[in-house]
């Protein structure tokens, strides 16, 4: 397992990549080293390509852009205007965008450790905020790295020689996708153990998890769950079919 | 005098939402609007040095009583439900409109460097923002701004009270 061994750091978009970058290499940010940051931002990109996960378009958008200014560094300084004033340097541009964005980043940090009304402080009553709406944001943006994970855990638990081989199954995406509809339809919901933990072989857990990251792709199925380390719940993408179907 | 900060105290207790003071006033008639004012920030000093459970929240114009921080803990394990959370990205784009309002999403969008539809439309849901016109250039785009409710959250008299962004500028990095 170790040789795909991946830290992921979950970033808000390019600006947070590069500024991440910057402040781990520790270099200003008025005179970034372009080459060596071009560098590793590709491989972050490369490692997130590896886990399959759609890399933003922002993310290709920066990806020129870097590309664009190593090559202008590359170009000899030359006077343009008559009065004599050098080209700005190309990265400058960049320079602001990145201060502007972690000023406001640090904002939006600060504004996270302010007294939040139902988070710290709490008014007479129930909470008006409607309680779904969190819940999707999470499934939106966190589940695709957290089934990953959850996914190398299961997978971390086979040892080999758990059972035995008998006569290899010929399995398929689509016979996968079968029989979570089925168990879906049978159960309502299960959770994302079950589903695993029910697979014999290594093959199959494989086959399984690709079946179900198919079928949150088309928004068939949706994974939930409560709190980052819960419980991942995989559930009917639209909530209220069933019981129209049925009733 | 006592009699004004109990009858304050009672409105204050009753209402679901942060109780302006124009209204308190209008529902006072037989007391002077000085007097009133006195009487809520006596109110409010009485609530602060008792250091109970509870204080007298000064926010979007309004008061409000509300269980301190300190008990939180208790307090989310009584309500059950998941204590409201706003995600990063959420966070983000809520600083900026709140610090360059009124703005369109384009700008949003440069300044994160990714887009923000997702984000606005969850925002816009849970009225933290709201659309405050359009802006009169080609194609006639939306700007946003910040909502009471957003203040209410947030803990904010009104939005001079949000610290300048030069005091998260000299904070050090996380």
């Amino acid at each position: 397992m170790t040789g795909y061994e991946i830290r992921l750091n979950i970033f808000e978009g390019p600006l947070d990549l590069l500024l991440y970058l910057i402040r781990k290499n520790e270099v200003d940010i008025y005179d970034i080293p372009i080459a060596v940051i071009t560098e590793q931002y590709f491989q972050h990109l490369d490692r997130m390509s590896t886990l399959n996960l759609d890399i933003a378009s922002d993310y290709l958008v920066m990806a020129s852009t870097l590309l664009h200014i190593k090559s202008r560094m590359l170009l000899p300084v030359h006077e343009t205007r008559e009065n004599g004033e050098t080209e700005e340097d190309p990265r400058m541009d960049l320079a602001r965008q990145l201060l502007e964005y972690e000023t406001f980043k640090k904002a939006a940090l600060a504004m996270d450790t302010m007294p939040l009304l139902h988070r710290d402080v709490f008014p007479r009553g129930a909470s008006p905020i409607s309680e779904p709406a969190p819940e999707r944001e999470l499934v939106r943006e966190i589940t695709v790295f957290e089934l990953v994970e959850a996914f190398r855990d299961v997978l971390g638990r086979w040892k080999e020689g758990d059972g035995m081989e008998v006569n290899r199954e010929t399995l398929s995406v689509t016979d996968r996708i079968q029989e979570i509809l089925e168990l879906l339809n049978r159960k309502g919901s299960f959770t994302f153990k079950e589903l695993l933990e029910n697979a014999q072989d290594r093959t199959r857990v494989i086959y399984t998890f690709l079946a179900l990251l198919e079928l949150i792709k088309l928004r068939i199925v949706k994974a939930f769950q409560a709190g980052p380390y819960e419980t991942i719940r995989i559930r009917p993408g639209v909530s209220h079919a069933g019981s129209q179907g049925h009733s | 005098m006592q009699d004004l900060k109990a009858i304050l105290e009672a409105l204050i207790f009753v209402s679901d939402t942060p109780v302006p003071f124009q209204r308190l006033r209008g529902l006072l008639p037989e007391w002077d609007e000085g007097i009133i004012r006195e009487s809520l920030k006596s109110l409010v000093e009485d609530y602060r040095s008792r250091e109970g459970g509870l204080y007298v929240a000064e926010v979007s114009g309004g008061y409000q009583i509300r269980s301190r921080e300190s008990v939180r803990e208790w307090v989310r394990r009584f309500r059950k439900e998941r204590p409201f959370t706003l995600s990063r990205a959420a966070l983000e784009t809520l600083a900026i409109i709140a610090y360059r309002q009124p703005v369109v999403k384009a700008e949003i969008d440069v300044i994160r460097g990714v887009d923000s539809s997702g984000t606005l439309r969850n925002l816009l849901e849970k009225n933290l923002v709201r659309v405050a016109g359009r802006k009169d250039i080609p194609g006639k785009p939306i700007i946003y701004a910040t909502t009471a409710r957003f203040l209410e959250l947030f803990h904010l008299r009104d939005l001079s009270e949000l610290p300048t962004l030069r005091d998260w500028k000299d904070m050090t990095a996380p």
